[in-house]
């Protein structure tokens, strides 16, 4: 049976099973609004490490092997590690896998690389080809300023519209058995660009495609956004997901009723992080701390997952280039 | 190239709808922040200044080491991860004074020490700077040679 959908989605023959999640994160998000669902809150952001980034990761190790532990299985039964990050050549991901040494597949789709590697891992599952696949996503927001803006010392003001990177990192175990929900349909989006070119206005950058990819998803797969009890994007932050509404409102859709976002969902409003959370640990530890129980429990049955990543580079936006940016969706159902 | 030109229509239309919708900055808030820090750093400079030139300095002396306090005191509160902070909130306020200045060549000195002090310090500390020196002499050079030729 053709497993292909429409023009760019996937309808999984053998719905693959997430079998457990697991998630580490630094104090600012320990004291969000997710405070009680994480399984681990750093003290600080550098966690006796010797640079941000070692301590990047060290957190997507942690992660990995957490989510191991919670599955009861041991790191030799994970067929495959599929894993990315920010930083410049996937230096957090490619550190900790040094001592992992399992198969690995390093992915690059800026914060959208959850839904990516859920995407993908699922293939792989649904195609026989493995038996359990750890997934996994971090960011780190010091490590991030320091290679995409400005050094963390410096006394800059921040524009209202700027997103904070999320310290962090959230992993899943894919099965092909077990018990859990399940990863059902996937749509993997296309590069989109409507010329913003500020890097401080990453959700508006987004929107237009995390709109394309739902609006391609619900016609592949010729579902209306009721089916979903919840649509949820990866990092668009408040102003990126009124942008999402707007957008889908013009092709004749209605979202508002049940759309979030999960930029929003990670810092309260005094925290100062102005439009919400950014960063592959923004999906990544919102899916894998809250929305995860949630499906297992029941009380979410069916749920789309846009990642959404801007895949500038600072070298790109220094030669004023636009910020090309994509969207992959994966429906997870119970 | 009409494709040329649709995508140029519509990046102006979605440019439109994000200007819609973006936040505006606090700017009255944000002004009376830069006013009143800037102001501070500023007074603060003054009463360096003044007592200086109690100790007998020339004024042009007294300027000279009131500019070396503030700069000591910049970098010393950039090291105690302070003076960001306070940038946060004052913007231009804490950036135009020359406390401003030692802050952006103190933070990148500390960022990037990780790299060693050949490629992280001495390579990156004028990363932010570097241009603000490049342009300043490049215009006081030609200030004097306007000078020069015209006397």
């Amino acid at each position: 049976m053709k497993k292909k959908l429409g023009s760019q989605s996937i309808r999984f023959e053998q719905p693959p099973i997430i079998t457990s999640t697991a998630t580490i994160v630094g104090p600012m998000e320990g004291e969000g609004l997710l405070a009680n669902f994480f399984d681990y809150v750093m003290a600080d952001n550098i966690n006796n490490y010797a640079s941000w980034e070692k301590c990047e990761s060290y957190m997507i190790e942690w992660a990995i092997r957490k989510a191991v532990e919670k599955d009861n299985s041991t790191l030799e039964n994970v067929d495959y590690i599929l894993a990315g990050d920010l930083l410049n050549q996937l230096m957090a991901t490619h550190f900790a896998m040094r001592s992992l040494g399992r198969p690995f597949l390093g992915l690059y789709g800026a914060c959208s690389t959850l839904a990516e590697s859920m995407l993908i891992g699922s293939t792989l599952l649904d195609g026989g080809f493995a038996e359990k696949i750890a997934i996994a996503v971090s960011s780190h927001h010091d490590a991030a300023e320091r290679q995409y803006r400005f050094p963390t010392e410096m006394g800059v003001q921040r524009p209202p519209i700027s997103q904070w990177t999320v310290t962090g990192s959230g992993s899943a175990i894919l099965s092909a058995m077990g018990e859990g929900p399940r990863v059902t349909t996937a749509t993997v989006g296309r590069v989109i660009d409507l010329g913003i070119k500020d890097p401080n206005v990453m959700g508006p950058a987004m929107a237009p495609a995390a709109a394309d990819t739902l609006l391609c998803h619900l016609n592949d797969t010729g579902r209306t956004p009721d089916y979903y009890d919840m649509i949820y994007t990866g990092d668009l932050g408040k102003v990126g997901k009124q942008l999402v509404i707007d957008l889908m409102q013009e092709k004749g859709i209605n979202v508002s009723a049940n759309y979030e976002d999960c930029g929003c969902m990670v810092y309260r409003e005094e925290q100062d992080a102005h439009s919400g959370a950014s960063g592959c640990a923004s999906s990544g530890i919102v899916f894998a701390s809250y929305l995860y129980p949630l499906l297992k429990k029941g009380d979410l049955k069916k749920i789309l997952l846009i990642g959404t990543g801007s895949l500038h580079s600072p070298t790109s936006y220094q030669q004023k280039e636009s910020i090309p940016c994509i969207a992959h969706a994966v429906s997870i159902e119970q | 190239m009409a494709g040329n030109q649709k995508q140029e229509k519509s990046e102006e239309q979605y440019q439109k709808k994000v200007d819609q919708v973006t936040p505006k900055p606090p700017l009255l808030k944000n002004l009376l922040w830069a006013f009143v820090v800037g102001g501070l750093i500023c007074t603060l400079g003054q009463f360096i200044l003044n007592y200086f030139v109690d100790l007998g300095l020339s004024k042009k002396d007294a300027a000279g080491a009131a500019g070396a306090v503030l700069i000591f005191l910049s970098a010393f509160f950039t090291g105690l991860g302070v003076y960001d902070e306070l940038g946060k909130r004052a913007g231009a306020g804490s950036i135009v004074p020359i406390t401003g200045f030692a802050n952006s060549i103190v933070a990148p000195a500390m960022e990037f020490k990780r790299e060693g002090y050949v490629f992280g310090i001495g390579a990156k500390m004028f990363v932010i700077a570097g241009p603000v020196l490049v342009y300043g002499m490049l215009t006081a050079f030609i200030i004097g040679l306007l000078h020069w030729l015209l006397h």
